[in-house]
């Protein structure tokens, strides 16, 4: 797979999303981001929600991006995207050029919720990406609907009265297929190439697409940066973060773990999670992850 | 043409012959109307723009915030609570500079809960960046959506054109709607070039570090104060197309008034009656104190000059607002008492809030009133 990429990435300037962004060493989102833009090509209008996607990117008076780009507020690329499909339309150009919105899972999962849904339910042929960190980390970390159980944030601390996180991650995907979507797919930093399909595959259905895409973030989880990669592939192959796809409803694939992990494999790598493995009590809040992983495992038939 | 119709009917049919390409509402009473009559007449094939159902007044500020960003000419209406809704996108727009035109049918704000007339909602946007229009009758408000549209694009400011809510939205009168033919000669077609286009990549919407951003608001600052001509020439150009006459301030009433009675919107209608009735009966009665009416048409742009030159002579101005700063004052009072300074009484009084009738007879109250210098904000209330 590195010699795939070396192969399609000659220079640093050939990508759409350029170098000398203020991203993090090793942050999965701009990994992520890249490599959705790549893959949807110049042709393509990029709307994005405030957070790190943003704010890492379009310092004024510079940018990092070569396709036309808007940032408006945290809660509307969705809306935004209906605004610039609908004059596409006029223009006579909406079968002509992608339309794509990008949020984190805090735009995506809580204040961007009801346009996401507006946007779905009018049908429009606009992809939105979701770059899930499960926190609000562009602030410092606060918990979003997208935390997961026991995770520590800035705003759901662990302490002597706290593991954390005390709720379940929102489950976004089943909000997707509710609004009857024909793609709905997840991914994840630890396998690129599955990027740049689902991306492409999205792309090639006309119609509302959703592509959540799981990205680690280095200061926010408390992981070393060359440890993206690896720690995404653990979410993967611990069952913690399923990497599903659906068309029309129906989930066409789900990735087998190849070599099947405990999750605190995936966990102790975290600093979200270190308040887990102090206690004989924390091995309890271990067990209840690795059984949403089981279920996870069960539900997708992932071995 | 003369066509007797209702207000929402002519501001839609207005707009439709401005030939917006995209608009998109959400349904707030007494907005309704308007969305409901651009929303039939693509039904009936009578309208070419894309009308985008908006899940709320926030998505539809921001939709059509991404059609205008992508360089085609757009319209949303609203009132009250949607415009409250808004008010993050509101600024937005103004800050990235995207022309919108936008009609805000006034009515009064929660709590409590109230659908009727008044002006609180536009005036809490008084400071986004918009340019915020008063029209008193519905002619004049249809009129001042074709001059919107005209100095939105030209000067890449926001406008919102206000009437007052079911007064004016659902009143029944004659107007004159202008064919877009006769528009085109005073509206040339929308052509940014600062747009989102795949073949000329630009990033719009960048965050401004401390560096920047002191400038670019100060910029926006200076274009608001420079739209003033801008609108002085293009009203011109609108009478010698339309044979009508728009202004930023109108006076009514006698010249060298000792006591000018201020205000916006509608309630100028019942101003100017009681005003007459004054003047005819101070005239039996031998009294020489003479009256007179200020319109304010324009509360962005502020028409500094042209309310000095007006209000010179005046010895008692009465402010007469629908909407109030609470704890201080009616926000059009405090605007004029910072342009005329302390040579002058000016009182504020406050009237009609949430549909509260305004009569004759509070007017000429009011003006009784007027010679008092009552420091406090004066409730008219029957």
């Amino acid at each position: 797979m590195p010699q795939d990429i070396k192969t399609k990435y000659k220079s640093p300037l050939s990508h759409l999303l350029n170098p000398g962004h203020t991203a993090c060493a090793g942050c999965g989102m701009i990994v992520a981001a890249r490599l959705v833009l790549d893959a949807a090509g110049p042709n393509t209008i990029v709307t994005n929600a405030t957070g790190c996607s943003e704010v890492t990117t379009t310092q004024y008076p510079m940018t990092s991006y070569k396709q036309p780009w808007i940032h408006s507020l945290f809660e509307n690329p969705a809306a935004v995207a209906s605004g610039i499909l609908a004059a596409l339309k006029v223009k006579g150009l909406a079968d002509k050029i992608n339309v794509i919105a990008i949020g984190g899972d805090g735009a995506t999962f809580d204040i961007g919720l009801v346009h996401i849904s507006g946007m779905w339910e009018r049908g429009e042929n606009i992809l939105y990406v979701c770059y899930d960190n499960e926190a609000y980390q562009n602030t410092g970390y606060q918990s979003s609907g997208a935390t997961p159980l026991a995770a520590a944030t800035s705003t759901t601390p662990a302490g002597n009265k706290s593991w954390g996180s005390d709720l379940p991650k929102k489950d976004m995907i089943r909000i997707a297929l509710a609004h009857n979507l024909p793609y709905v797919a997840t991914a994840t930093t630890g396998y690129p190439l599955d990027i740049i399909a689902k991306t492409k595959k999205a792309l090639s259905i006309k119609g509302p697409k959703y592509l959540q895409i799981y990205t680690p973030c280095v200061p926010g989880w408390g992981i070393e940066p060359k440890d993206t990669l690896s720690t995404s592939q653990l979410a993967v192959q611990s069952g913690f973060y399923p990497i599903v796809e659906y068309v029309n409803g129906e989930l066409i694939k789900a990735q087998k773990i190849t070599k099947k992990v405990p999750v605190e494999n995936f966990l102790k790598l975290q600093k979200r999670f270190k308040h887990l493995f102090k206690s004989p009590e924390g091995q309890k809040e271990i067990a209840k992850i690795q059984a949403l992983a089981e279920k996870n495992i069960r539900d997708f038939n992932l071995l | 043409m003369l066509k007797i119709l209702e207000g929402s009917r002519a501001i839609a049919e207005t707009i439709n012959a401005c030939k917006p390409g995209v608009i998109s509402a959400y349904p707030i009473t007494p907005q309704t109307h308007i969305v409901e009559e651009l929303a039939k007449m693509k039904a009936d094939g009578e309208a070419g723009y894309e009308y985008i159902r908006a899940e709320s007044e926030f998505a539809a500020a921001s939709i059509v915030l991404g059609s205008l960003a992508t360089g085609i000419r757009s319209y949303t209406a609203t009132s009250s609570q949607g415009l409250l809704l808004m008010t993050e996108v509101i600024y937005n727009i103004a800050g990235m500079r995207l022309p919108l035109v936008m009609t805000c049918a006034n009515r009064a704000v929660s709590a409590p809960i109230n659908i009727w007339n008044d002006q609180q909602d536009a005036v809490t946007m008084r400071d986004s960046g918009w340019l915020l229009w008063f029209g008193e009758t519905n002619q004049e408000v249809c009129d001042l959506h074709i001059l919107a549209y005209k100095i939105a694009e030209k000067l890449q400011l926001p406008v919102m054109v206000n009437l007052d809510g079911f007064i004016l939205t659902h009143v029944v009168e004659p107007v004159a709607v202008e064919t877009t033919e006769k528009i085109k000669k005073f509206l040339p077609a929308y052509q940014p070039t600062e747009i989102l286009d795949v073949n000329n990549p630009l990033t719009l919407g960048a965050f401004a570090t401390p560096t920047h951003y002191f400038e670019i608001r100060e910029e926006l600052h200076d274009d608001i104060v420079a739209s003033k001509a801008v609108m002085k020439k293009e009203m011109a150009d609108f009478k010698k197309i339309f044979s009508r006459d728009l202004a930023l301030v109108e006076y009514y009433g006698d010249k060298k008034a000792e006591t000018v009675l201020v205000a916006m919107g509608s309630v100028l209608g019942t101003i100017k009656d009681a005003v007459d009735e004054i003047q005819e009966n101070n005239k039996t009665k031998k009294q020489k104190n003479k009256i007179g009416v200020l319109k304010i048409v324009s509360l962005r742009p502020w028409p500094e000059e042209e309310i000095l030159t007006a209000l010179k002579d005046a010895k008692n101005i009465a402010v007469i607002d629908k909407s109030i700063s609470l704890g201080t004052e009616g926000i059009l009072a405090t605007e004029i008492k910072r342009t005329i300074g302390d040579s002058k009484n000016i009182t504020s009084f406050i009237v009609g809030l949430g549909g509260r009738d305004v009569t004759k007879e509070m007017i000429k109250h009011i003006y009784k009133l007027a010679d008092k210098n009552q420091e406090k904000a004066v409730f008219v209330s029957k």
